[in-house]
């Protein structure tokens, strides 16, 4: 392919238009609106299906989904999730309530948000949240209890209450 | 010279100092903010309000940070080059008449009947600043820098010489404070002749390469050389080279603001006496010093919108395009004073005689 170079006209070899087009263009983009976003005050808006934090949650009555059954500990590649099943114990305050952990703690450093815990639950107890950016300042802060699991993860509205009539 | 005369002369020295270091601090903000605006960005806003801490924190860390030397420099000359780069810078506002007068002080730090010559010599001295780091660094991007300083400086120090003579072919005074008074009285020199206005052009352009300011920063050039003459400096030595750059900004500026923006007057002969109460004096100073602002805004504008020279283009424009300009310029300054179609030599004689 030949680019067929057309010679410059004299004013154009002067470097003015250059120079006067370079003010012109520097000087829009200087009114114009910045595109920085100011991070830690602003956040993005993330997209549907999002794979943030996995994270616990609870059906409308404040229970617990999460049975124990230890799917999650099972099928996370990178093993970040451990599980203590709270055994022969009851806790008769929840009723008829199936097993809740007794402790459940995700490495946070570990996870590779993959999204495999959420997909394994046989309860929808476990969801990939839209947190990100998790910081701490030690190892011993990144690995996150049941109790913080729960209280980040909130409350799912779930459209079947599992525990309603029992 | 009297005790109080030194006194006077030592105030004036620290004032201009107390005003000048401020503003080089804050015109690194400045340039960091409107390339920033420029880009779409914000720039640095989070050290104090609206990031006007910064030049604070930048100082802080160029304290702390460790000053490594590398094992190969030539060791005086690389302790010397920054110190060689800064000072000249500041000897030259030494002659920059920065106001009118406060009360019966002339506002001046040296009133030299030479101010043009002095300016001259001292800021030609800058570029040894440049040429001994690249040398002393003893590496090859310095080395390369240095030599492209060298190059670069002496073409364009010849068309900024060249490009003044009009001016003081029509004024016929070498004082800057004769200049800023000519100019006072008979309009700016930048719309009072064609000449000059030529000569303001030139004079800009060279002035750009004298300061090694985009785009003509072939010494520093980031993207080829690394850092160019200072790659191999660290910490407060770096520093100094980077004060140096933005103080070299500022003593063109106000340079170019005497030459050619009539000092601290206002334009169309508004203002035109020498202040005799303190607060037009000090009103003459703020007018020198927002001119001095314009030109560093400009300065920081251009930096963010023309790409660099090649190195052969620069040689070209300097020897075959601006040279010959000058030289043209002045010739034609002389016939028209010498035919002297509108008087202009009368007034020019009106101001030289003391």
């Amino acid at each position: 392919m030949i680019v067929n170079r057309s010679k410059l006209t004299f004013w154009e070899r002067t470097y003015l238009p250059a120079i006067i087009n370079g003010f012109k263009v520097t000087l829009r983009h200087f009114f114009q609106k910045s595109v920085t976003m100011q991070y830690p005050e602003e956040k993005w808006t993330l997209p549907e299906g999002y794979r943030g934090a996995p994270l616990l949650v609870k059906d409308p009555d404040n229970r617990t989904k999460c049975v124990s059954c230890q799917l999650c500990e099972f099928v996370c590649p990178p093993k970040a999730i451990k599980i203590t099943p709270p055994g022969s114990e009851v806790n008769s305050e929840l009723g008829n309530v199936e097993k809740a952990p007794k402790e459940f703690e995700i490495n946070m450093l570990r996870c590779i948000f993959c999204g495999f815990c959420q997909e394994v639950c046989p309860e929808e107890a476990i969801f990939l949240k839209s947190d990100y950016s998790l910081t701490g300042e030690s190892r011993d802060e990144m690995i996150f209890n049941k109790e913080k699991l729960l209280e980040m993860g909130g409350i799912h509205q779930d459209k079947i209450w599992k525990w309603k009539n029992k | 010279m009297g005790f109080t005369d030194f006194i006077i002369i030592l105030v004036k020295i620290i004032a201009v100092i107390a005003v000048l270091m401020p503003m080089i601090a804050y015109s690194v903000v400045a340039e960091r903010r409107i390339s920033a605006w420029i880009q779409g960005r914000i720039g640095p806003n989070r050290t104090g309000p609206f990031g006007l801490l910064q030049p604070l924190a930048d100082g802080i860390k160029f304290f702390l940070k460790e000053d490594f030397v590398p094992s190969h420099v030539r060791h005086a000359y690389f302790w010397l080059a920054p110190a060689i780069t800064l000072v000249p810078a500041f000897m030259t506002v030494a002659v920059i008449p920065f106001g009118s007068q406060l009360g019966s002080e002339k506002m001046v730090i040296a009133d030299l009947n030479i101010g043009i010559l002095y300016t001259f010599s001292i800021v030609s001295l800058g570029v040894y600043g440049i040429v001994l780091a690249g040398w002393a660094s003893n590496s090859k991007y310095p080395f390369l820098g240095g030599i492209r300083s060298s190059a670069q400086m002496i073409s364009y120090e010849i068309s900024m010489g060249l490009s003044v003579i009009p001016v003081f072919l029509v004024i016929g005074d070498l004082n800057l404070s004769q200049v800023v008074m000519f100019q006072a009285e008979h309009g700016w020199l930048i719309y009072r002749y064609p000449f000059t206005f030529l000569s303001f052009i030139i004079f800009l352009v060279a002035a750009f390469a004298e300061t090694n300011r985009l785009p003509f920063d072939l010494p520093e050039t980031e993207t080829e050389l690394v850092g160019g003459y200072h790659t191999e400096y660290s910490s407060m030595k770096f520093a100094l080279f980077f004060l140096g750059e933005y103080a070299n900004m500022i003593a063109a500026s106000a340079m170019m603001v005497t030459l050619f923006l009539g000092g601290w007057s206002l334009p169309f002969g508004w203002s035109a006496e020498p202040a005799s109460d303190i607060m037009t004096g000090i009103m003459h100073i703020g007018i020198f010093i927002a001119k001095m602002l314009m030109f560093m805004v400009l300065f920081i504008w251009v930096r963010w919108m023309m790409p660099r020279f090649r190195y052969d283009q620069l040689m070209d424009l300097g020897w075959k395009r601006f040279l010959p300009i000058a030289l043209a310029n002045i010739i034609l300054t002389a016939l028209w004073l010498y035919w002297d179609p509108f008087n202009a030599m009368e007034v020019a004689k009106n101001v030289v005689t003391p």
